[in-house]
């Protein structure tokens, strides 16, 4: 069935998907062409009803909606523009190291203009070392780590995400993400490469609970150091009170009905 | 009781005195000191010697904001520095998990309060990157962003200066300061309507045109503005003090930039003409005219004259942004043309204060059911946007300000990360400070710059 | 407090009430409490365009040892509260507490677990003021109002008569949420 949509040769009747890919074609640098064209999307969850309605009191039948949040996957080559020689300058890289490129590196998946390499967390410090050092990669700067919580995204719950800037290479950037899950949460640090991520490991211990091995003193950062939880998780409520009006009371933000 | 565990614990000299525990009653008696004070005082005294551990805030004047800083002091020589932070944590990243896309520009304007305008931007741009509208904002949109950007940067340097100024003992550069910004924060009043924090950039473009009157009043500023700053510049450039005090203080040379992976005016106060205005350009900025200033002293010096150069440099994009502003034809859009993504209303004020203008009211009410339609799901539901992460930064004017957006394909973020330069930069303070003496690291400190709502977010 | 406190009430007692008001509004002193944003408009009131410095405020001191007003400006975290009480109880009497900004009267847009929602959960309040962040004249509103409460401040008995008072009417009145019929 797939086949039949992305090869363009066939001759089926028109049908509702092939508005999708003329789209695809005309903002292909920009967007995925819709959620889930990509060969492999990934599923983050699923969306239950709309308007927040659930099935039970809900009239509309809306309640009744699942569909599944895709993540875009991994693209298929030609990456287009600088990514293809990164790919490649970095795949040269990692030869004769500690890891390879296919052993360290998951998928890539080029997006909106940006390129995200996931990278298998036992070689991560590897692999950033090859980032910094060779002289075609030459990343400098790492801008920090930021942590992505996906409570349903089962065995890869928890997301590092590492964007890095080369000035000498006429500012490129890439994106490493990581993944760990909830019931092992560790991921070396990369402190001994670039010191200058470590408040952004403290920041994201503290926030999402990732350990980061390796990292000289993870302690909290932002919350009160006897503070339990990690706040920025999906699991921890936002925690607001209810606010009294005058004749009413509104709940906190996180208790309101929503839109999915 | 309390009495109970008083006695067995060391004596705390802050816990409450026993006449007040036994006043209390069947109340409870809380003590509060701070985290790991203690266990500092402990390893410090078990070094017998010398050896001074003082705490600096979180409430102190010279610690720009809620920065907590425990100094290990050897006479007046700083041995060890520790920043503490985290005293202005307010969970924004979390917040704008539950709240519209368009809402969102609220909280993040209010992380590094003296750059409201960058992070509206940044995020703004990181939700059209997700939108794939980048390159469908209306070029007036654009060049109004970068006026506003350039006035928030000049706004922030005086501010960083003032306040410099002071904790150094020169209240006079503060008040000259401040008056140079007031003249700023009126212009930024009359477009957007508040002094700071304004919710004024949105997620495809502004959230309304200038009003009449703008583009006299921001060329009657610009030469107020010019000779404030000439004069900021004689009371500081060649000030025997100032340079007495900054010169050769809270040294950071680009060996150790690169390590901490600086921005900002400090890396360019090392000789790096690093700018992502000029190597990344966003908004339109490749079109501008304008020098990165740099200086190779690595000194807080270097930073004060870095900074009042990129403050002329900022009034030369801000004149040719209102010379193209003001040749644009009139009832140019400044929104993106998708009506299920642009702010719908344009804000009047009224006989009962400002709300929605009776024209837009008169147009969704009685011309357009499709506005009315837009209008309300804006409103109330919001745009959605398609899954996928997304990353942009831009020059702020204490560094690189980057946003980290995901969107799982809803009405919401599904999580925004702000990397804020000054969270990044002040990670430097332990390297500026150490081996110096302590009236020192209040410079070093100041040179750097630190906002502490951006730091802590 | 002070001898002021043991006077008997009558017309001495309204003198020195009167003189001692006019005494301490006249001079206050603001301990440097900024927090976030609403710092920057408390240092813009101390600027020559807003000038504080015309009711004798503009020595901000440092030390809460030697304040009299607490001007709570900013998002108050649930780090930050043990060391704002702590100041809080360095200050000596006469203190008042003004909390600026919505963030430090009722936490704000920040309904969150990391703000304290009102800094009046800490320390008592005199003055709320609202805004986000208020203008430097409403923050000089709210100081003259505090001026004006301190002129009419009540000592001695009158005070503790005046304090049972607002109690008793506290208790009396209606919680806010069963408030009906009142709109604006």
């Amino acid at each position: 069935m797939s086949d039949a949509k992305n090869d363009p040769g066939s001759t089926r009747a028109k049908g509702p998907g092939d508005d999708r890919e003329e789209l695809a074609q005309e903002y292909a640098d920009n967007l995925p062409a819709a959620p889930g064209t990509t060969p492999d999307p990934v599923v983050i969850g699923e969306r239950r009803g709309m308007f927040g309605a659930s099935s039970g009191q809900d009239t509309t039948g809306y309640g009744g909606l699942r569909s599944e949040i895709l993540l875009p996957g991994a693209s298929p080559r030609p990456y287009g523009g600088y990514f293809d020689q990164l790919a490649d300058s970095l795949e040269r890289a990692l030869v004769g190291g500690q890891a390879s490129w296919s052993e360290a590196v998951e998928w890539v998946t080029v997006d909106r203009g940006e390129m995200t390499i996931h990278v298998r967390r036992e070689h991560l410090v590897p692999v950033v070392r090859v980032l910094r050092d060779d002289p075609e990669l030459r990343f400098e700067i790492c801008t920090g780590v930021s942590g992505v919580h996906y409570p349903h995204e089962t065995g890869r719950e928890l997301h590092a995400v590492y964007h890095f800037l080369s000035i000498t290479n006429g500012s490129k950037r890439v994106r490493v993400e990581v993944t760990c899950p909830d019931d092992d949460p560790h991921i070396p640090s990369i402190v001994s490469v670039y010191p200058a991520n470590d408040w952004h490991e403290r920041e994201t211990w503290d926030m999402f609970g990732i350990q980061f091995d390796g990292h000289p003193a993870l302690t909290r950062i932002l919350m009160p150091d006897d503070w339990p939880g990690h706040p920025q998780r999906k699991d921890y409520p936002l925690g607001g009170i209810p606010v009294e009006y005058k004749g009413a009371s509104i709940p906190p933000p996180d208790q309101r009905r929503s839109y999915n | 009781m309390s009495t109970a565990s008083q006695t067995t614990r060391t004596s705390d000299p802050y816990a409450t005195s026993g006449a007040d525990v036994d006043s209390a009653g069947d109340a409870r008696v809380f003590n509060a000191s701070g985290g790991d004070w203690d266990d500092v005082v402990e390893e410090a005294s078990a070094l017998h010697e010398e050896r001074i551990v003082v705490n600096m805030g979180p409430q102190h004047p010279s610690t720009h904001g809620v920065l907590r800083l425990i100094l290990e002091l050897d006479g007046e020589t700083v041995t060890e520095t520790r920043a503490g932070i985290g005293y202005l944590h307010t969970g924004i990243e979390k917040n704008m998990e539950f709240r519209n896309w368009t809402q969102g520009v609220t909280f993040c304007t209010r992380m590094d309060y003296l750059t409201p305008m960058m992070q509206e931007t940044v995020y703004c741009l990181a939700v059209e990157k997700l939108l794939g509208i980048t390159d469908r904002i209306p070029q007036r949109a654009s060049t109004i962003r970068v006026l506003m950007m350039e006035l928030t940067r000049i706004s922030s340097h005086l501010v960083a200066l003032g306040t410099g100024g002071m904790e150094m003992g020169a209240t006079t550069v503060m008040t000259v300061g401040f008056r140079e910004r007031e003249r700023i924060l009126s212009i930024i009043e009359m477009i957007t309507g508040l002094r700071m924090n304004n919710a004024y950039i949105r997620p495809g473009g502004v959230a309304q045109d200038l009003p009449r009157g703008v583009y006299d009043k921001i060329r009657d500023t610009m030469p107020a503005l010019r000779r404030g700053l000439g004069e900021l510049e004689a009371l500081l450039n060649e000030n025997p003090l100032v340079k007495g005090r900054m010169e050769k203080v809270g040294y950071l040379d680009l060996t150790g930039c690169m390590a901490l992976g600086i921005t900002g005016p400090v890396l360019r106060s090392a000789g790096l003409p690093h700018d992502l205005r000029k190597s990344a350009p966003y908004c339109g900025y490749e079109t501008y005219d304008f020098d990165v200033p740099t200086r190779t002293s690595c000194d807080a010096y270097g930073r004060l004259r870095v900074r009042i150069d990129e403050m002329y440099q900022s009034m030369r994009i801000i004149e040719q942004a209102t010379d193209r502003l003001q040749a644009d034809e009139p009832g140019a859009p400044v929104m993106v043309e998708d009506k299920k993504i642009a702010w719908p209303a344009q804000l009047a004020i009224g006989s009962d204060g400002m709300g929605n203008s009776l024209d837009h009211i008169r147009t969704i009410m009685g011309e357009s059911m499709e506005a009315l339609i837009h209008h309300f799901k804006l409103v109330t539901e919001g745009f959605r946007v398609p899954a996928g992460q997304a990353y942009v930064a831009v020059e702020s004017a204490k560094g690189e300000l980057g946003c980290h957006v995901v969107s799982d394909g809803g009405t919401r973020p599904y999580r925004a990360h702000f990397r804020d330069p000054s969270f990044n930069n002040l990670q430097a303070a332990a390297a500026m400070c150490e081996g110096g003496q302590i009236a020192d690291v209040i410079v070093a400190v100041a040179s750097i710059d630190p906002v502490m709502g951006g730091v802590d977010r | 407090m002070g001898i002021e406190e043991k006077l008997p009430s009558g017309f001495l007692l309204s003198t020195i009430e009167g003189l001692a008001g006019y005494m301490r509004k006249s001079s206050m002193w603001p301990a440097t409490f900024g927090l976030a944003c609403c710092a920057i408009e408390m240092m813009a009131v101390g600027t020559p365009d807003y000038d504080i410095a015309r009711f004798g405020m503009e020595r901000f001191s440092a030390t809460p040892r030697q304040a009299d007003l607490m001007i709570v400006a900013g998002r108050v975290s649930q780090k930050m509260a043990p060391v704002v009480r702590q100041v809080y109880d360095q200050m000596p009497n006469p203190k008042w507490v003004i909390s600026m900004g919505v963030c430090a009267s009722s936490g704000g847009m920040f309904n969150n677990y990391a703000i304290v929602q009102g800094v009046d959960h800490i320390i008592p309040v005199d003055i709320y003021l609202p805004g986000c962040p208020p203008r430097p004249e409403m923050l000089l509103n709210a100081i003259l109002t505090l001026h004006d409460e301190i002129q009419k401040m009540p000592l001695g008995v009158n005070r503790e008569k005046a304090a049972r008072a607002a109690e008793l009417a506290a208790l009396n009145a209606t919680p806010t949420h069963a408030m009906k019929g009142l709109l604006a």
